[in-house]
């Protein structure tokens, strides 16, 4: 055998550690965005997670009105940083309606009494079983959803003060 | 003796709440009557990606959305679906990432063709090997 060859298998490692190196350094996006953005929201049909809101089905996301779909749960700690973010949006003229993931209703009404509450109307999810036909991995995510019930955007963790002028001129475009 | 409250805290701290208080759902932790669609549902969700322990089956993991998509997963097969309209469903909605189960995608060609390549780098050098015993 020539001498070429028998530096392969130390290439091959050097290669292998730069790359384990590289992927320490620099971890995977462990976030899954939703295949469904840009297509319309599944057809889908919640009771209501509060008995003094009206649930939530997919036609009531096809009004001709833009809106956010949010999906929280009262469990979900960073939803509660999310709310006061969701406040600020409401009180922008953002119309909000949400899916509460396997949730109760006292929770989300304790919640709500507590963080504010910026929805109009609110379906429950208690087997995610909507969740998961939305192509959403978690709470919180919000889903920016035109007129006609198609998904435009998917923010994946909770919004922040800093996506308010963002999603706001996302619905403003859609309009 | 000042490190004592500290560790107490430490103790007696609570993890934060990241899972819901609502049981698991239905078909989550429970086999289904017919032994043949259990099966099914078995083979597919040990190839099914966890959404949030990422690396883990949904078979395998204890989070609460994976025992959420093994009662949809065994609700579907249930109602007669075939366990490759469920994957192609989810597939839909995730990606190709969701399933553990190899594509016939380009991206995937270099895992199918590396065992053929692999034989032949190896039936190559046992060729060169009989070659210089023999000329020796």
């Amino acid at each position: 055998m020539t001498r070429g060859w028998r530096i392969i298998p130390l290439i091959l490692l050097i290669w292998l550690v730069v790359g384990l190196a590289w992927r320490l350094v620099k971890p995977a996006d462990p976030a899954i965005p939703s295949q469904l953005v840009n297509r319309e929201v599944p057809a889908f049909v919640l009771e209501p997670a509060l008995p003094s809101k009206p649930g939530l089905s997919s036609a009531d996301l096809a009004t001709g009105e833009p809106r956010l779909l949010n999906i929280f749960a009262s469990w979900c700690v960073p939803c509660v940083a999310e709310a006061e973010v969701l406040g600020q949006l409401r009180n922008k003229g953002v119309r909000i309606d949400a899916i509460a993931v396997r949730d109760r209703p006292e929770a989300i009404a304790a919640f709500l009494a507590r963080h504010g509450d910026p929805y109009q109307r609110i379906g429950s999810d208690p087997r995610s079983s909507v969740q998961i036909s939305l192509g959403s991995s978690g709470v919180p995510e919000t889903f920016v959803v035109d007129g006609k019930g198609v998904i435009r955007h998917q923010y994946i963790g909770p919004l922040t003060a800093a996506n308010v002028p963002g999603v706001v001129d996302q619905l403003k475009a859609l309009r | 003796m000042r490190w004592l409250p500290t560790l107490a805290a430490l103790l007696l701290a609570v993890p934060a709440m990241a899972d819901s208080d609502l049981p698991p759902a239905y078909w989550a932790n429970r086999q289904l009557p017919d032994a043949r669609q259990e099966a099914k549902a078995q083979g597919l969700m040990n190839e099914l990606r966890c959404l949030v322990c990422q690396g883990q089956s949904i078979a395998d993991s204890d989070a609460e959305l994976a025992g959420d998509m093994r009662d949809l997963v065994r609700r579907r097969i249930a109602a007669g679906e075939k366990p490759g309209a469920i994957r192609a469903w989810l597939i839909q909605r995730y990606g190709a990432w969701i399933s553990y189960k190899p594509t016939t995608e380009p991206a995937a060609w270099p895992l199918w063709l590396a065992p053929i390549a692999l034989l032949l780098v190896g039936a190559l050098l046992i060729r060169r090997r009989i070659n210089l015993k023999a000329g020796r």
